[in-house]
């Protein structure tokens, strides 16, 4: 397997070549590799997008159709109706709140856990993780606990968006720890290093060096974060109150359409939020590029 | 001026990596710290800029008593074993890094780096990234990205130790040049004794975190103060108790007055050499000596010859310690 494009680089240590003006010719990943599939790469390939066809475009395919079955004017009367919008509002307001916030103390977090050894790290790996491995409907009965009518510290919040709020943070935390943690790891310290010989304060390494090597996966974590809060159900509905237009989630919003029969405006909400899911993912995918690039 | 040590000590725990050194690197000069791996002479350079806090003793830079000082402000340039490149930036960014956060003027900082760039002859490559770039290129860059916040004194770790042997040999002379034109101060980590003697104008072994010797290249490599230095610049062997390099002992046909009885026991040709192994009645230890190929045939040597050793007359010689007389 010699591609024939990439030899120019690892030529260039030839004495001959200290200076040498013949190989500036741009970058060399800007070729294309147009050749045929060999057969096994073709049959991996087939094998690969079948199965995700399977699992995941098909099912995807039928919501969307499904949500048409009124016709679009009812996907149209479904999801501009008061409730439903108010609902999809908040959901995907939340969300993006969340994922913010959680970009933000993610990396806070994982840089503490990675760059300043401390006493009860370990313990405080494991605990980062415990939201993740509960049942979301556990989490919800946590969260009620403490911040129930019976609570233990004097703060109401059930039937408040402070408390979707909570839940939703309770429920995302480990995303972006777990996400920007690996590549913190694997960054050179050396580079930093380089850096500060350079004369680069440490909060001007952290930005021009350290942050836009972690800025691709801050954006993965988040968009994580954001894809999990969306559609998140058993943590929020215990403790929201469920109040149309004050405190409604777009995943309660569908249950109750469907315990009406509503499938068709069902599948119209539930295809919005798909839709929007869809939408931030490219929007996190290009803004990484951007941010990876400029640094 | 230039860099002075003085009592430098650093442990990690129980090990002390470097042992009360004390050190002057002459303004101007491109000196050479040489050394095994785990020597310390890393942890030192490491000191020098900053990057590593020393458990007792003081750094002056140009005069300046830099002990306390972080790395931004001790106004060295640092070139790291693997690079270190900001791995984002492109060629012309990286060069640009130390200028730009001092906030110089864009048309400033353009001229400059293009200089530099063309001081390194990378000036074809400022748009790629560092991953586009061979090593010996990206070391290069490193170099340009160092001087150019026109740095006090330079500082290398082993600068060429990740590159293929002929690349490194060829960076070993272009730096060699570049200093003679820069003129920056410079002192580089290697544990290459051919890359010192070859490149620097003062060479200082350091062992076991303590400073063995310190010297032009010549006085070393001639006028070692002890069997490690000795040892550690170049080939050794034994002759009649004494340690001696074997191209300073003369071989003769005929007995005369100095000289040691031995018998050819190996013939080894690499290349335009010959190293001859001799057996010598009078010790257990075995003499290898290097003639040319020119002074293996008229000598005739052959396996099992009788023939007579004596040091060469101005060949540097130490008497063997008994333990290491064991080893060679």
């Amino acid at each position: 397997m010699t591609e024939p494009g990439h030899s120019i680089l690892s030529a260039d240590d030839a004495p001959a070549a200290l200076g040498q003006p013949g190989s500036s010719a741009g970058r060399g990943d800007d070729r294309r590799d147009t050749r045929p599939l060999g057969a096994g790469t073709g049959l991996g390939l087939g094998i690969g997008v079948l199965w995700l066809s399977l699992v995941v475009l098909l099912p995807l395919a039928a919501i969307v159709v499904a949500s048409t079955d009124d016709g679009w004017s009812g996907f149209y009367d479904t999801v501009t109706g008061d409730a439903v919008a108010a609902a999809l509002k908040l959901s995907i307001g939340m969300s993006l709140f969340v994922a913010f916030v959680n970009a933000i103390m993610g990396t806070l977090v994982a840089w503490v856990l990675v760059r300043d050894p401390f006493p009860g790290r370990r313990v405080l790996e494991v605990i980062i993780d415990v939201p993740f491995a509960l049942p979301t409907i556990v989490a919800g009965l946590v969260l009620i606990t403490l911040y129930g009518p019976m609570t233990p510290i004097g703060l109401e919040l059930v039937g408040t968006r402070k408390a979707i709020f909570v839940a939703l943070l309770f429920v995302t935390l480990p995303f972006v720890v777990r996400t920007v943690q690996p590549v913190l790891m694997e960054l050179d310290r050396e580079v930093e290093e380089a850096a500060a010989s350079l004369g680069a304060s440490r909060f001007t390494i952290f930005r021009r060096i350290v942050l836009p090597n972690l800025a691709p996966a801050i954006a993965s974590g988040a968009g994580l974060c954001f894809a999990r809060a969306v559609g998140e159900y058993g943590s929020v509905v215990l403790i929201a109150g469920n109040i149309p237009f004050q405190t409604e989630i777009a995943s309660v919003r569908i249950l109750t359409q469907i315990e009406n029969d509503q499938t068709a405006a069902a599948a119209a909400t539930a295809t919005v939020l798909l839709a929007v899911g869809l939408l931030v993912i490219i929007a996190l995918d290009l803004g990484r590029r951007l941010v990876g690039r400029r640094g | 001026m230039g860099i002075e040590a003085r009592n430098v000590v650093k442990r990690f725990g129980s090990f002390t990596a470097v042992d009360d050194v004390s050190l002057n690197v002459t303004s101007g000069n491109l000196t050479a710290l040489l050394g095994p791996s785990g020597g310390g002479k890393s942890t030192l350079l490491r000191i020098i800029a900053g990057l590593e806090s020393p458990d007792g003793g003081r750094i002056l830079i140009d005069g300046v008593d830099s002990t306390g000082l972080p790395p931004q402000r001790r106004g060295v340039g640092f070139v790291f074993q693997h690079y270190a490149a900001f791995k984002h930036l492109s060629v012309y960014r990286n060069v640009a890094f130390g200028l730009e956060i001092r906030r110089r003027p864009k048309a400033e900082i353009r001229k400059r780096v293009h200089e530099l760039l063309e001081l390194v002859h990378l000036e074809q490559f400022a748009d790629r990234l560092p991953s586009q770039l061979s090593g010996g290129q990206r070391q290069r860059m490193a170099l340009a990205r160092a001087l150019a916040v026109e740095p006090k004194v330079l500082l290398l770790d082993e600068p060429f130790g990740a590159l293929d042997a002929k690349v490194r040999k060829e960076l070993r002379d272009w730096l060699r040049r570049l200093h003679d034109e820069v003129h920056v101060t410079t002192l580089f980590v290697t544990h290459d004794q051919e890359e010192a003697l070859e490149v620097s104008d003062e060479l200082v072994v350091i062992n076991n975190g303590r400073i063995e010797q310190i010297g032009s290249p010549n006085d070393l490599y001639d006028k070692p103060a002890n069997e490690f230095v000795m040892g550690f610049l170049g080939p050794v062997t034994q002759l009649g108790g004494r340690l001696v390099r074997p191209h300073d002992i003369e071989v003769l046909l005929t007995a005369e007055p100095g000289t040691i009885e031995a018998t050819v026991q190996r013939v080894q040709r690499v290349g335009f050499e010959v190293r001859v192994d001799f057996a010598t009645p009078a010790s257990a230890a075995v003499t290898t000596v290097q003639l040319t190929r020119g002074q293996a045939d008229s000598l005739g040597i052959r396996d099992g010859l009788r023939i007579w050793l004596r040091a060469a007359p101005n060949a540097s010689t130490i008497v063997a310690a008994p333990s290491l007389a064991k080893t060679l």
